[in-house]
């Protein structure tokens, strides 16, 4: 027993209080770190959200619903429904690009998976900016795509993906790829293999085995896989500005532009708490329909 | 056999370095009960999953209702397995895992119903038929992945390890149930385990193995009682067994004399085949057939060895015994518990050891 807890031994229940102490002594730094450095600030562009542009880009204080009825304005919601698009696209390539690798990574021998799953999480030993640098090299006029393409006579004129939607695809399929594998891995390496010998041994073509028990099975992988490419992409800012130009705006470039160039915080603030808005609303409905969907199992 | 249902023609299957089967040739007959027995590692459990079709011989062929298996996967095979953990669907109700095979092949709504219920009162599951795999005890859970294979009313079914997971009484009363329910489906039952008395109280034949080879197949009675080999004697419950020469031969009969033993006793035993004099042979005598005795006078047995009880065990229906006829051969006797005034040995008492040449099995070597 540690020291902490075994202080009191002729007490008749000498842990309970020092128990709920010792909880609070541990609970103390992050809750105190998340208050300071995250839950304030939130606050704060809350607050900014409902003030007014100062004439020389300060805030002004006042209350108003007037920026939020701004990002009703045709023009900022085709933004944010190219976003959803473009973070939906990402979500969906990453999910029918990762599961593939995950399955094979979960059913590979164990000292073989360590390695496996090294190499997903290598590209994080570089600096997310400088990979996406290395993209422009890639997919410019004379990058190395198009000479290689050119150079094998496949096309004989240069493609124009930099600075594209598909760009920006690439970029963020490229980017949160690992975080769909992780999670999926996470799920299949413990879906057991006789599971799945039993669909194919109970007349099962490999569609059916898939559609009827490895998905099914392992669908908190692929929700929580979702989640983490979905949430990002949706909120993506550098490889948009990199890789997308200003032919492709995200929600995230609207915020830094509006922060940053306009000096427009109010509004700034504004569209980063519709788009957290958005995330939540869609996140709550997802739980409650899986709420309501798996009543009848639990019941019994 | 004429109605050969499953046939096994010299398959060979490799595991890296290690030959897992090893020539195995098997034949199977239709409606039969058929086990294979084996210790860890002789190959059963490989045979089985080859039969299922996860597995693909390396050489030889197998052939189910005279077709050869060697380019059909297992959803199109007209097997169906039962998984040693059962591997149920445990995002499926009971009536769904049963359902499963039928609904992938397409059978009719209507006659899935029909046949999941009938199969749901044969296990005696339809009360808990909306329950999920997790709700149900193991042997609930194995009489699912029974049903969920069954219901397909597949050529044969296969069945790994069966009632392995089973507790002790839960595996006697399904012994009995499973060979039951074998019987009134009357399909194909291949069988494998490593546990002897399974193999015994359920099949029609057995196969024993180790190291991937076939060793004997027979009925449950002729392997226990006329074992081929002292693997399978000492496999298939417990041997007694004695090292010895053949002295004399007279017809079918032959004298024994035991070269282990102090004064080279000759015993009386029947003449295996191909043996003659001067074979050197072992005797395999099962426990429960030697009779104990204490009286020096003389008995109408045909054989006779002194020996020193060293261990008395009680268990209830009988008497275990350890007789020592020498400083480093001791046999094992059980005496049933037949009757209440039966003589009791004691650790320490001279007994006489005593049997008929019928019951004991000669081996050459």
């Amino acid at each position: 027993m540690s020291p902490i807890l075994s202080s009191h031994d002729g007490e008749p229940h000498p842990d309970q209080p020092r128990k709920i102490s010792c909880v609070a002594w541990l609970l103390a730094p992050p809750l105190l770190w998340m208050g300071a450095f995250f839950f304030l600030p939130l606050l704060l562009v809350l607050v900014i959200s409902f003030a007014s542009r100062g004439t020389y880009g300060g805030v002004e204080w006042s209350f108003s619903l007037a920026n939020y009825a701004t990002v009703a304005d045709p023009l900022y919601l085709k933004i944010f429904l190219h976003s959803l698009v473009l973070a939906l696209v990402a979500t969906v390539l990453c999910l029918v690009l990762g599961f593939p690798l995950a399955y094979y990574i979960a059913r590979l021998p164990v000292r073989w998976q360590g390695v496996w799953l090294l190499l997903v999480m290598i590209p994080f030993w570089t600096n997310f900016l400088v990979r996406t640098y290395a993209w422009i090299f890639m997919l410019r006029t004379e990058g190395l795509l198009n000479s290689l393409l050119i150079g094998s006579g496949l096309i004989d004129k240069p493609l124009e993906v930099l600075f594209s939607d598909t760009a920006v695809l690439i970029g963020l399929v490229y980017g949160y790829l690992p975080f769909m594998v992780l999670p999926l891995y996470a799920a299949i390496e413990r879906l057991p293999r006789s599971v799945v010998e039993a669909a194919w041994d109970l007349y099962a073509p490999a569609w059916a085995v898939f559609w009827r028990v490895i998905l099914p099975l392992t669908k908190p992988g692929v929700v929580a896989g979702c989640i983490l490419v979905f949430i990002p992409s949706l909120g993506a800012f550098i490889t948009p500005d990199l890789l997308g130009g200003a032919r492709s705006m995200m929600v995230g470039n609207l915020i830094q532009h509006e922060y940053l160039v306009v000096r427009d915080w109010p509004f700034g603030s504004a569209v980063s708490f519709v788009l957290m808005g958005l995330v939540l609303t869609g996140l709550m409905a997802y739980l409650r329909t899986e709420e309501t969907m798996n009543k009848p199992g639990e019941e019994r | 056999m004429t109605d050969n249902h499953v046939e096994l023609r010299d398959v060979v299957k490799r595991h890296g370095a290690t030959l897992a089967v090893d020539g195995l040739s098997l034949e199977v007959g239709r409606g039969e009960f058929f086990s294979i027995l084996g210790p860890s590692g002789a190959g059963k459990t490989t045979t089985l999953r080859m039969l299922a079709g996860f597995e693909r011989p390396d050489q030889g062929d197998i052939l189910i209702e005279g077709r050869s298996m060697r380019q059909v996967p297992p959803n199109h095979r007209p097997v169906n397995l039962v998984f040693q953990h059962y591997a149920l669907f445990p995002h499926l109700t009971v009536a769904g895992n049963i359902a499963f095979g039928l609904e992938m092949r397409r059978v009719p709504t209507a006659e899935i119903q029909d046949r999941v219920g009938t199969i749901l009162d044969m296990v005696k599951l339809r009360p808990k038929q909306d329950r999920l795999p997790a709700q149900l005890s193991g042997g609930e859970q194995q009489r699912v992945a029974l049903a969920r294979a069954l219901v397909n009313r597949p050529a044969v079914l296969l069945l790994d390890e069966p009632l392995g997971a089973l507790d002790q009484q839960l595996r006697l009363d399904m012994q009995v149930e499973l060979k039951a329910i074998q019987e009134q489906v009357g399909i194909t039952f291949i069988c494998v385990t490593h546990h002897q008395e399974e193999a015994l109280t359920m099949s029609d034949r057995v196969a024993v193995m180790n190291h991937g080879r076939l060793l004997q197949v027979g009925s449950p009675q002729e392997i226990y009682e006329t074992p081929a080999s002292l693997f399978v004697a000492n496999f298939i419950g417990i041997s007694n067994s004695l090292r010895g020469r053949i002295d004399r031969v007279d017809e079918a009969n032959c004298l024994v004399r035991a070269v282990d033993l102090a004064g080279q006793p000759t015993l009386l035993a029947r003449l295996p085949a191909g043996a003659g004099e001067g074979s050197p042979v072992t005797l395999l005598l099962r426990p429960e057939r030697l009779c104990l005795s204490s009286e020096v006078r003389r008995s109408s047995y045909d054989n006779e060895l002194p020996a020193r009880i060293s261990k008395a065990i009680y268990n209830g229906s009988g008497m275990q015994y350890q007789v020592a006829l020498s400083d480093d051969l001791v046999w094992a006797a059980r005496l049933s518990n037949s009757s209440s005034n039966q003589k009791r040995f004691l650790p320490g008492e001279a007994v006489f050891i005593r049997w008929n040449a019928d019951e004991g099995v000669v081996l050459s070597e």
